[in-house]
């Protein structure tokens, strides 16, 4: 850890202007960003300490939406009543996430905000395009297993997203509301985060000086049932090998309407629609279920050590629809 | 005269006396100490695995706050090795000398050593050290590439043994397997941090340093700085775990101290986690190659376990792996040998149960797989091959209950209810495989002083310089000497973790308990001892009796007139502080008995082929290592081992680039150790407690280490048994049960 200098926000506006003319980080709950001050992997010169923005506020909206402040703690958002009535997958993607103690100190923004977990994106001196652009891509090659993914890399880079919570965010729909030096605007959660492409030091489209300040999730699907499957190593505390978020609506035993996520596979929170068009008007059965994992992973690409993950996603997509759409007990 | 109280204390479920201490946050570990004027250290670390130090650029650095100095090898004092000997209680498993020279041999090692008025100012400018390097030649990462690329194995002989004709034994023998296994590199990742405070005051040194063992620890620092014994004093009262990492110095603590004596103030070092996983041992990787031949009976006719793993490129460790197979079952034609090979790694060191742990997941992972092949079940198969001779040193088990583990651990299991066929047992989605294997540890006893007193107000007082490292040894030391005087536990002081104290074992090897414990008792028979001669003597409550016609008993002296008098009285009338008593006891006795501890696991585990998910959902353990002391600290031991067991079997597995030779996963969220939800729905543990009084008077042998040998040969037995596959490297990772 270096030392930097801290300011500390009192209003939005304040936390924006305090990135005038000296770039700055934002810091929430700090289990991502102070944790890779202390190894060394980022480096902020000054940190803006955002606690306390009047950012806690989980609310349903006329429209049937639901604005989660920035600040929400994931714990919080997990244990939200409207959120474990009608958003069953996100309540249960952020409870499989890290530990009750970062969960508890870990916020909204800062989750869809996480860096990725790469092994030579935290050493500090291996290549890595993310953390110092053209020098390369040491994970391709080298130990690529847990935390790489199949699903939109580029040779530039392969780490997969960490979030939990973000793919079921993305299952669900949402929207990203910011605030920068010209006012607020609102990003699709789906083009929130970016593929890696040539550039994976650009991982989202946030600006510099922008700060988060909601999350909106859209409405629910009438008559759906949501359930996120993580499947990993050990049983907690592990981010994703694969994991899969889904939304199912079913008339009688046809599939009405369907959301499909997936974790741990890709690059950023991957939706997967080629695959939910091919579930709509089918029954709900093991074989339709197939078909979709098949076509969600149409044209990934695995790496040395992690081609398990084919196979092991589509168990995840699979697994999790058999849930969602099973008879209730 | 003590057999009552004996019976009632020793042996009884007691909570550790320093839980209250550890709960309030009261018990001060190594890096709790904050001296007057203390300085902090932070280390800079090598990024490459091999090379030569060209330059280290401190322009930056040392113009930053707080820096004090900053050390690297051309600015450091000369130090002297200290020869590496367990006998001599100076041993080190890496001899080196931090910043000896420029060389570097594996990542994660000290090049440089900044120290400055806080921690946060000494990290801070560590990370502005800029260090260039010049490589020497291609890093070796791994055993693999070490056999490929690497020097000849060189063979280590002493730790070997052979009897009979294995190699033609086997050629000959009606059932043969041939198999290699494979086991990782593992890491310690005790909770507490590696951690030294040092200070020096008239030339003499003070340290408190996370150690399992304050007077080898003592006797290196004093070797090494060319000091006398006395001059040094190590401090660990309490330490947040070890496994073995901390048995030995390593660099830092040594590190530590040269730089506080340079700076002339109290300095601090903490090793950060990512080097705790290079600079302060781990468990060698291992190949190990296992032929069996038996007979159509199941009999065994031909054994050999010949076993490599890697060590540092300046010391050589031997994880001797064939150590529990020379002598756990009946064979004629054996041999076990061990060799190492160099890689860029630290120098490894011991982890609990070193040699056993990833040496019985080869040996009881081939019985299951002779038993497979024989047509046997893998219980019976082994119980054919019983013996109650240890072959291998031509002497009599002292005492052996492996029959009665194997018979209670089955039939608390089910195990009469097995399905022998693969994937026959299913539960809804999922299959279960149910495995077992042996387990078996060495009983060892070393020499040991102790000091008791019983004082006049009524509590009584022991030392030893052993440690308590969370197992439970502050209180098996009160219960013995309660199970002598009477006195109740809670008002017992013990104190232990200071190299001033009468010279203790160190707490490994699981001998602690059969070490330290011998020795409290002769010292607290001799504080008896003690107080009948005051009693006796001029003015004493017993004036003119004759010491020998006293007795104790209950906190009281006794003639054979039926007079009673507390010991309180006895000093108080003297008006005497204590009767105090010293002791010095031997090691194990020689040559009789061959001492072990046996026990078995029996495992079941859960595979979900739809969605790869293995776990392991039931444990019984039945455990053989004599007389139990505490019963819930002894359950504990097992249990913990047992969990692991389950990281040994299923996660554990330190990872280097075999590009860079540098360290992947060198973090606590990346190096999977078993989490709560990791551990089985029920685990059962059956301590036989059959004393073995031809090893001690107390007859315990041990219970640290026994625990996590076999266990990982029973999950991969168990895991054959659900899926077909027999998996023989270890960890085993879902990918290579896919499609089962
Ligand atoms: C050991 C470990 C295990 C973990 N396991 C999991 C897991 O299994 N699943 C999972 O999903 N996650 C996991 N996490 C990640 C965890 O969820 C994130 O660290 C956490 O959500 C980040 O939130 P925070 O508030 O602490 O962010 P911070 O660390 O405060 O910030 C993170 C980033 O977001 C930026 N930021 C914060 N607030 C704003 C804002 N309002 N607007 C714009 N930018 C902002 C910061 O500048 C910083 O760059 C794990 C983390 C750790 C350390
Ligand atoms: S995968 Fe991405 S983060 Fe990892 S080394 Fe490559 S570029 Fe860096």
């Amino acid at each position: 850890m270096r030392n930097f200098e801290y300011q500390k926000a009192d209003s939005v506006n304040a936390a924006v202007a305090a990135h005038a003319g000296q770039p700055s980080s934002f810091v929430a709950g700090g289990t991502t960003l102070l944790d890779l001050v202390k190894i060394d992997i980022m480096q902020p010169e000054r940190v803006v300490d955002v606690n306390g923005l009047p950012l806690y506020d989980v609310e349903e909206l006329d429209d049937g939406r639901l604005k989660i402040g920035a600040m929400v703690s994931n714990t919080d958002l997990a244990y939200h009543p409207t959120v474990v009535e009608k958003y069953a997958v996100l309540s249960e993607a952020l409870l499989s996430g890290a530990s009750t103690s970062l969960r508890n100190k870990a916020t909204t923004a800062g989750n869809v905000m996480q860096r990725v977990r790469c092994p030579y994106f935290r050493d500090g001196v291996s290549a890595c395009n993310k953390r110092e652009p053209g020098t390369g891509c040491a994970a391709i090659g080298g130990h690529n297993r847990s935390v790489h993914a199949v699903l939109g890399t580029s040779d530039q880079c392969i780490a997969s997203h960490p979030s939990d919570m973000c793919v079921a965010m993305a299952a669900i729909g949402a929207k990203v509301l910011v605030t920068g030096p010209d006012g607020e605007r609102e990003i699709d959660f789906l083009d929130f985060h970016l593929l890696p492409g040539d550039s994976p030091e650009k991982e989202h489209a946030l600006d510099a000086d922008e700060l988060i300040t909601h999350v909106v999730l859209d409405a629910p699907i009438k008559g759906s049932r949501s359930t996120y499957l993580k499947l990993r190593d050990r049983a907690s505390y592990q981010f994703a090998l694969a994991s899969s978020g889904v939304i199912v609506a079913t008339e009688g035993n046809t599939i009405r309407d369907a959301r499909i996520a997936m974790g741990g596979v890709a690059t950023k929170p991957w939706r997967a629609r080629e695959a939910e068009q091919a579930l709509i008007g089918q029954p709900a059965n093991e074989q339709s279920f197939k078909k979709a994992a098949e076509i969600a992973f149409k044209g990934a690409t695995p790496y040395e050590h992690n081609a398990f993950k084919i196979p092991l996603g589509q168990q995840a997509v699979v697994r999790s629809l058999t849930n969602a759409t099973a008879a209730r007990a | 005269m003590t057999d009552k109280i004996q019976a009632k204390i020793i042996g009884a479920s007691k909570p550790r006396i320093d839980g209250p201490q550890k709960l309030r946050g009261e018990a001060m570990y190594a890096a709790d100490h904050h001296l007057p004027n203390m300085a902090y250290a932070y280390g800079v670390f090598s990024t490459v695995a091999s090379g030569t130090i060209d330059n280290i650029d401190l322009s930056k650095a040392k113009q930053m706050p707080g820096v004090i100095d900053i050390f690297h090898h051309d600015h450091f004092p000369d130090l002297y090795r200290t020869p590496s000997s367990f006998a001599q209680e100076n041993k080190v498993d890496e001899t080196r000398l931090p910043f000896e020279d420029g060389k570097v041999y594996y990542p994660g090692q000290f090049v440089a050593l900044v120290v400055a008025d806080t921690f946060a100012n000494a990290r801070a400018a560590a990370y502005a050290v800029k260090v260039d390097y010049s490589a020497d030649a291609e890093p070796i990462a791994t055993l693999s590439q070490a056999l490929e690329r690497g020097d000849e194995p060189k063979k280590a002989d002493s730790s070997g043994h052979s009897r009979g004709n294995p190699d033609s034994a086997f050629e000959s023998a009606t059932n043969r397997i041939d198999v290699t296994y494979v086991t990782p590199m593992e890491t310690h990742n005790p909770m507490e941090m590696h951690a030294s405070t040092a200070s020096w005051e008239n030339g003499d040194l003070v340290l408190y340093e996370a150690s399992q063992g304050v007077i080898f620890a003592r006797n290196v620092m004093a070797k090494v700085f060319g000091l006398a014994p006395e001059r040094v004093e190590v401090r660990s009262p309490f330490i947040g775990s070890g496994f073995g990492s901390k048995l030995w110095i390593w660099p830092h603590a040594i590190a530590a101290a040269a730089v506080a004596r340079e700076v002339g103030r109290p300095v601090q070092l903490v090793v950060p986690r990512q080097q705790m996983f290079t600079t302060t041992g781990h468990r060698p990787p291992t190949q190990q190659q296992i032929r069996i031949g038996a007979d159509n009976n199941g009999k065994l006719t031909a054994l050999t376990h010949d076993s490599i793993n890697t060590t540092s490129m300046v010391d050589t460790y031997v994880e001797t792996t064939g150590s529990c197979t020379k002598s756990l079952y009946d064979c004629e034609n054996l041999r076990v040998s061990h060799a190492t090979v160099g890689a860029n790694h630290g120098t490894p060191t011991s982890m609990r149960a070193p040699g056993a742990a990833p040496g019985l997941f080869a040996l009881e992972s081939a019985m299951d797989e002779m038993a497979e092949k024989l047509n046997m079940d893998p219980l019976e198969f082994r119980k054919a091959n019983y013996t109650e001779r240890d072959q291998s040193m031509d002497l009599p088990f002292s005492s052996i209950h492996l029959m009665e583990a194997f018979e209670k651990g089955a039939e608390k299991f089910g195990w009469a209810k097995r399905n022998h066929e693969v994937g026959s047992m299913r539960d809804g989605e999922e299959i279960l495989g149910w495995g077992m294997a042996a387990c078996n540890w060495e009983a060892l006893k070393m020499n040991c002083d102790a000091r008791v007193s019983l004082r006049a107000d009524g509590t009584a007082y022991a030392s030893c310089a052993t440690q308590d490292i969370g197992t439970g040894t502050y209180t098996i030391v009160a219960q013995a000497v309660s199970s002598i005087t009477g006195i109740a536990l809670d008002k017992i002081e013990v104190e232990l973790g200071d190299s001033s104290y009468p010279s203790g074992p160190v707490s490994g090897g699981s001998w602690a308990t059969a070490t330290t414990l011998p020795a409290i008792a002769e010292a607290t028979r001799s504080a008896i001892e003690a107080l009948k001669s005051y009693a006796t003597g001029d003015g004493g409550a017993f004036a003119g009796t004759k010491a020998d016609d006293l007795s104790f008993d209950d906190g009281k002296l006794s003639d054979s007139n039926g007079k009673s008098v507390a010991y309180t009285d006895v000093l108080g009338q003297l008006k005497l502080a204590n009767a105090d008593g010293e002791a010095h006891t031997p090691g194990a006795p020689q040559g009789e008995y061959s001492f072990r501890s046996f026990g078995a696991h029996f495992v079941e585990v859960r595979w979900d082929p739809g969605i790869s998910r293995l776990r392991v959902s039931r444990v019984v353990s039945a455990i053989d290592v004599g007389q139990i002391i505490n019963e819930k600290t002894s359950a504990n031991q097992v249990e913990g081992a047992i969990a692991m067991g389950i990281g040994m079997a299923l996660f554990e597995n330190t990872e280097y680039d075999e590009r860079s030779g540098l360290p992947v996963n060198n973090n606590y969220a990346e190096y999977l150790v078993p989490v709560h939800a990791d551990q089985p729905d029920s685990v059962d543990v059956i301590l036989l407690d059959h004393p073995d009084y031809a090893f001690n008077e107390f007859g315990a042998r041990g219970i640290g280490e026994i625990g996590i040998t076999g266990m990982a040969a029973a999950v991969a037995n168990a895991v054959h048994h659900a899926t077909g596959k027999r998996i023989r490297e270890l960890p085993i990772r879902l990918e290579e049960l896919m499609n089962a």
